[in-house]
């Protein structure tokens, strides 16, 4: 079987990449590199991750400058062709930024940076980076961030609620989606979300930092082995 | 020449926990008249431009793709002339 080629975006402040790789490559056993976010070319690579961190120091806001990175202009290339693109942490807010996903990242609601394991309920397990849980799911996953307090207009949510685009949301460890397990204020405690077409997924967790069991829990795997089970399949 | 002074502000629709706070500071200073308090950034440029309108135009643009996000941000901006010496 051939093995998924994973490219992880770096930009100057992304402090995730090597995690990313790692991942992909030491735990997953697949092939990972790391493009430089000056490159003109993604090269041959299955699935982009742009890994968190603070892209450009968060000057301006979040993601803001990273977006006009001159790799971003392959990255949504690579996206509208349907080619599967991952943000993590400061990478979904990239995403946010380039339009690929909708919506924005207001600071956390209680102003404090939040790091630590939460909960994750899966909303929809019929996507490429979660077919490998079953809806309802727990997942254990760290988060790390300062603006992961995710706001979007109504319609927005709405049509993200109607199109089960939402994929995770914060929840108590038995599963409960309620406002005290919500680390950061998000709309309808959303963690994570898809676009409409099913190939660009961000998600404030970081599932690259929830490998091994040793390190508090493996649940991230399943997102890595759902991407790589989707791309074998198609 | 002419000078941009751009104002980016949370959408007043949005709460901004920062500004609450620092209102609740100036509260304890003894200020309870004050009310209202919101954080934005203040940016400011010069363009090189043959005209008002052409300077606004251009600082309408960066504010637009740039300077603010449309989703959570207002922003607003004065351009005014600025003599460049010789």
């Amino acid at each position: 079987m051939s093995k998924t080629k994973f490219g992880v975006v770096v930009f100057p402040g992304s402090n995730c990449d090597h995690d990313a790789f790692a991942a992909a490559s030491r735990v997953m056993e697949q092939e990972a590199r790391y493009i430089w976010h000056k490159e003109g070319s993604l090269g041959d690579v299955d699935v982009v991750i742009l890994p968190g961190g603070f892209s450009y120091g968060d000057y301006l806001r979040t993601g803001a400058i990273a977006r006009f990175s001159p790799v971003m202009k392959e990255v949504v290339r690579f996206a509208k062709k349907g080619g599967t693109v991952i943000g993590i942490c400061n990478g979904f807010q990239i995403l946010l930024e380039a339009g690929l996903l909708p919506g924005a990242m207001l600071r956390n609601g209680n102003l404090k940076f939040v790091c630590r394991h939460v909960f994750l309920r899966v909303e929809n397990a019929e996507t490429r980076f979660t077919s490998e849980c079953s809806a309802g799911d727990v997942l254990k996953i760290p988060v790390a961030h300062g603006e992961g307090n995710y706001i979007a207009d109504e319609a927005t949510v709405e049509s993200l609620k109607e199109r089960d685009q939402i994929l995770f949301r914060y929840c108590s460890s038995s599963g409960v989606v309620d406002a005290e397990s919500n680390p950061n204020g998000s709309m309808e405690n959303i963690a994570g979300i898809m676009n409409s077409e099913g190939n660009v997924m961000g998600m404030m967790p970081h599932p690259e930092r929830a490998m091994e069991s040793e390190l508090g829990s493996a649940d991230g795997r399943k997102v890595f082995q759902s991407v790589i089970g989707s791309l074998v399949l198609t | 020449m002419y000078q941009s002074h751009v104002t980016v502000t949370l959408r007043k629709s949005i709460l901004d926990p920062q500004g609450k706070a620092v209102e609740q500071a100036v509260h304890s200073l003894g200020f309870e008249v004050v009310h209202g308090l919101r954080i934005g950034k203040h940016v400011e440029f010069s363009v090189d431009s043959a005209s008002q309108e052409e300077a606004e135009r251009v600082t309408e643009q960066v504010c637009r793709k740039l300077l603010a996000n449309p989703v959570m941000e207002d922003y607003s901006f004065q351009v005014t002339k600025v003599e460049v010496r010789r």
